[in-house]
C-alpha cells in the first residue's frame, strides 16, 4: 500500500478565507449568540418573517428543490423533494420534526448549532413548517445534549414571548409552535420511525415502511422529518436564494457541508466547507495533516466504509456520487482518521460493539447477527483464539445480514466490517495466524 | 396484618411542573410525557424507583410495566441510584483513538469501580457509554449532565480530586476550527502552520 505524499495544498475555506463565507456556523462559538437579542440584532427571523408573510408554501418548496440541498443527516435525500411528499391538506394536524438525535460516531456538527445558535434552528423550523403546512413542530434532541436542551428550551420560550412562535406568528394570523422532546440515550432514535415511536412514549423500535412519515408519522399524522443541519440550511437558502446555494459545490452535490475531524489530526474541529473540496484539502489544509502516520479514513461517520489513506482516495472530491462510486457514503461528514499503529481489527471491534449495543433487537439478522455473533467473533480473534475459517465465517455472516434487516442499523455495522476486510485483510489474517495483532495497542492518551 | 409502606408521590407538591410537562403535548399524545416525567424524577433522585414508575404510569394512564418497558429501552435511565458524580466515559472510536480506554482504566483504578458500579458512599458511579458527540474534542468524560472535553491524564486526575472534595468544576468546552467563533478562528492559508 502506498502512502500518500504529504504535500500541502492551500486550504480553500475557513472563516477568514475570502473565497468562501461561513454561513450556518457564522455565530457558532460566539458568546451570547444563543440569545434572542443577539439573534435578532444580527438579522435573525427576518427570513422566516419574509417567508411566512409574503410567500406561498409551494414557492418555498420549489425554492428548496431548486437549491439542490440534500439531507445532511447521512442519507442525502433531497430536502425539497421530501417536503413535497406531504399529502394535500385534509384538515388533519401535520407535523414537522427535527431529528436532533445526533449520535453517529464521529459526528458533532449539530451539537454546536443547538448549543450556540438555537434560534437559527427555530427559524428553520418555522420555514419548514410553513412550507409543508404544519402548525406544530417537534425537536427531538438526544438526552446527553443537556446544555443544548436548556439553551433550546430558553430560546423557544423567548421566541414564544416575542410572538415569533404561537398562534399569530409575526402578526400574520398564522400559527406555529414547537415541542422540545429529550431522548435518553439510544442511537436507534436517529432512525426516523424509531424517533417517532420514542417521541410518542413507546419503545424506540423502527416502524415498517410504508406507510412513510408523510402519510402516517407522529401520532399517525402527516409528518416530515429532517436533520438539524438541513433545517438550519433552509434559513440561508430562503434568505440568499436557491441560486446562491446551488452555485456552491459541484453539479452532483450543491452547497456546503460540515466536516468534523476526529482522530490523530494536528488540528481537530468542525469546518464548514463547500461541496467538492477534496479529502486531501480537508485532511491537510484544514486538519493540518495526520499527527502520526495514517492508514485509513472513514469519510462520514462510523457507518461509512473506510478508505485506505492513498492518493486515489485523498484526491477524491467530497460529493455524493464520487464517494458512492468509490464504495462508501458521504454520511454526516464525520471524518475519522485511523493511524497506522491502530490494529484495524480492534478499530472495527469498537464499531461492531457500538452497533451491537445499539441494536434494538426487533429483527433477527440484527439481533442475532449484529448484536450477538459479530462482537463474539471479533472477541475471539482479539483474544488470540482465531482459527482458519473464522474470517470467512465473519464474511459469511456479514453477507447474510446485509440488506436483510428491518432498518439500516445492521447495514451500518456490516458495511464498515466488509470494507475493513476488503482493504486490510492482511491484518485479519496476521491476527488469526499469530494470535496477536500486527499493530500492538499503544497509549493514545495525552499526559498533559 | 401486613403494614404497607407509604410513599409520598413525587409530583404531590409539583403540580406546576406536572402541568407544564403534560401541557407540552396534544391531548391525544399524553403518553409522550413518559420520557420527560422519567427525566424529572431521575434528576431529583438519581434513579427512578418502582414507586415512581407506578406514579408516572398513573399520570399518563398506562400500566407500570409499560412505563418500565420504555424506561429499560434507554441507557440513561437508572433503576438504582447512581453516585453523586456519575462518571460516563465515552468509549466509541474517536474517543478510543484519543485514549478513552486508558482513561476508563485510570478512573476505574482511582475509584475502585468497574462499569456499572456505584461506590459504598454513593460518591462515584462509573458507566461506559457510547458516542457522546464530542468527537473532535476527544476524549470526553460526562459527569452527570456536564461535558468535560479533551481530558488528558493530568486533567482527569484534577477532576477526580475536585469531585472528591465535593465540587463539580465548570465544564471544559474545547473549540477549534469553525466552531471556535469569529475572533478565535485560526487563520488558514497564508501564514498557516501547515
Amino acid at each position: 500500500m502506498s502512502t500518500a505524499v504529504a504535500d500541502t495544498p492551500k486550504p480553500i475555506t475557513s472563516r477568514k478565507d475570502p473565497r468562501f463565507e461561513v454561513t450556518m456556523y457564522k455565530y457558532v462559538g460566539v458568546e451570547n449568540a444563543w440569545t434572542l437579542d443577539f439573534y435578532q440584532s444580527h438579522g435573525g427571523y427576518e427570513t422566516a418573517k419574509k417567508v411566512v408573510t409574503t410567500m406561498q408554501p409551494t414557492d418555498v418548496v420549489n425554492e428548496m428543490k431548486r437549491s439542490g440541498l440534500r439531507g445532511r443527516g447521512g442519507a442525502g435525500f433531497p430536502t425539497g423533494v421530501k417536503w413535497s411528499f406531504m399529502p394535500p391538506d385534509d384538515g388533519r394536524q401535520r407535523f414537522i420534526v427535527c431529528n436532533a438525535d445526533e449520535s453517529e460516531p464521529g459526528s458533532c456538527k449539530d451539537r454546536y448549532v443547538l448549543e450556540d445558535d438555537p434560534h437559527q434552528l427555530i427559524e428553520g423550523m418555522i420555514i419548514a413548517g410553513y412550507a409543508i403546512g404544519a402548525t406544530k413542530g417537534v425537536i427531538y434532541i438526544r438526552g446527553e445534549y443537556y446544555l443544548a436542551y436548556t439553551r433550546l428550551y430558553d430560546a423557544i420560550r423567548d421566541a414564544r414571548e416575542a410572538g415569533i412562535l404561537g398562534d399569530n406568528i409575526f402578526g400574520s394570523g398564522k400559527a406555529f409552535d414547537l415541542i422540545l422532546h429529550r431522548g435518553a440515550g439510544a442511537y436507534i432514535c436517529g432512525e426516523e420511525t424509531a424517533l417517532m415511536n420514542s417521541f410518542e412514549g413507546l419503545r424506540a423500535n423502527p416502524r415498517l415502511k410504508p406507510p412513510f412519515p408523510a402519510q402516517a408519522g407522529v401520532y399517525g399524522l402527516p409528518t416530515t422529518i429532517n436533520n438539524v443541519t438541513s433545517i438550519a440550511t433552509s434559513v440561508h437558502v430562503m434568505s440568499k436564494g436557491a441560486d446562491w446555494f446551488a452555485n456552491m459545490g459541484t453539479e452532483d452535490s450543491k452547497g456546503f457541508h460540515h466536516v468534523q475531524l476526529s482522530g490523530p489530526f494536528n488540528r481537530n474541529g468542525v469546518f464548514e466547507v463547500p461541496m467538492g473540496i477534496t479529502y486531501r484539502e480537508i485532511i491537510y489544509g484544514l486538519g493540518g495533516g495526520p499527527k502520526v502516520e495514517a492508514k485509513a479514513f472513514i469519510p462520514g461517520g462510523s457507518s461509512c466504509p473506510m478508505f485506505p489513506f492513498t492518493d486515489e482516495y485523498l484526491d477524491m472530491p467530497m460529493e455524493y456520487a464520487s464517494v458512492a462510486k468509490a464504495g462508501s457514503m458521504l454520511g454526516t461528514g464525520g471524518l475519522i482518521l485511523i493511524p497506522k499503529d491502530k490494529c484495524i481489527v480492534d478499530a472495527l471491534y469498537n464499531i461492531v460493539r457500538f452497533y451491537a449495543h445499539e441494536s434494538c433487537g426487533k429483527c433477527t439478522p440484527c439481533r442475532e447477527g449484529v448484536s450477538t455473533w459479530m462482537p463474539k467473533m471479533y472477541q475471539k480473534l482479539l483474544a488470540g483464539l482465531g482459527e482458519p475459517g473464522d474470517l470467512e465465517l465473519i464474511e459469511d455472516v456479514a453477507q447474510n445480514i446485509r440488506g436483510r434487516s428491518f432498518c439500516v442499523l445492521a447495514d451500518a455495522c456490516i458495511m464498515p466490517v466488509q470494507a475493513s476486510i476488503k482493504h486490510f485483510r492482511h491484518e485479519y489474517e496476521y491476527l488469526i495466524e499469530h494470535g496477536e495483532p500486527m499493530y500492538k495497542q499503544k497509549s493514545w492518551w495525552a499526559e498533559e | 396484618m401486613v403494614e404497607l409502606e407509604t410513599v409520598t408521590p413525587f409530583f404531590a407538591d409539583k403540580q406546576d411542573v406536572l402541568d407544564e410537562i403534560l401541557g407540552r403535548y396534544p391531548e391525544y399524545g399524553r403518553r409522550s410525557a413518559v420520557m420527560p416525567l422519567l427525566w424529572e424524577v431521575q434528576r431529583a433522585e438519581r434513579h427512578v424507583s418502582e414507586a415512581r414508575i407506578e406514579e408516572i404510569a398513573d399520570i399518563v394512564g398506562l400500566h407500570a410495566t409499560e412505563v418500565k418497558g420504555v424506561m429499560s429501552f434507554y441507557s440513561t435511565y437508572h433503576e438504582h441510584p447512581v453516585g453523586k458524580f456519575h462518571l460516563q466515559v465515552c468509549s466509541t472510536l474517536s474517543c478510543s483513538l484519543a485514549g478513552s480506554d486508558e482513561m476508563y482504566d485510570f478512573i476505574s483504578e482511582e475509584t475502585g469501580l468497574v462499569n456499572g458500579e456505584v461506590d459504598r458512599e454513593g460518591l462515584f458511579s462509573l458507566q461506559k457509554v457510547e458516542c457522546l458527540g464530542s468527537c473532535t474534542t476527544a476524549p470526553v468524560l460526562q459527569v452527570n449532565d456536564t461535558y468535560y472535553e479533551n481530558v488528558s491524564k493530568k486533567r482527569c486526575r484534577k477532576l477526580l480530586e475536585a469531585m472528591r472534595a465535593g465540587e463539580l468544576p465548570e465544564p471544559w468546552r474545547a473549540r477549534s476550527g469553525d466552531n471556535a467563533g469569529i475572533e478565535q478562528a485560526e487563520v488558514l492559508g497564508e501564514g498557516s502552520d501547515v
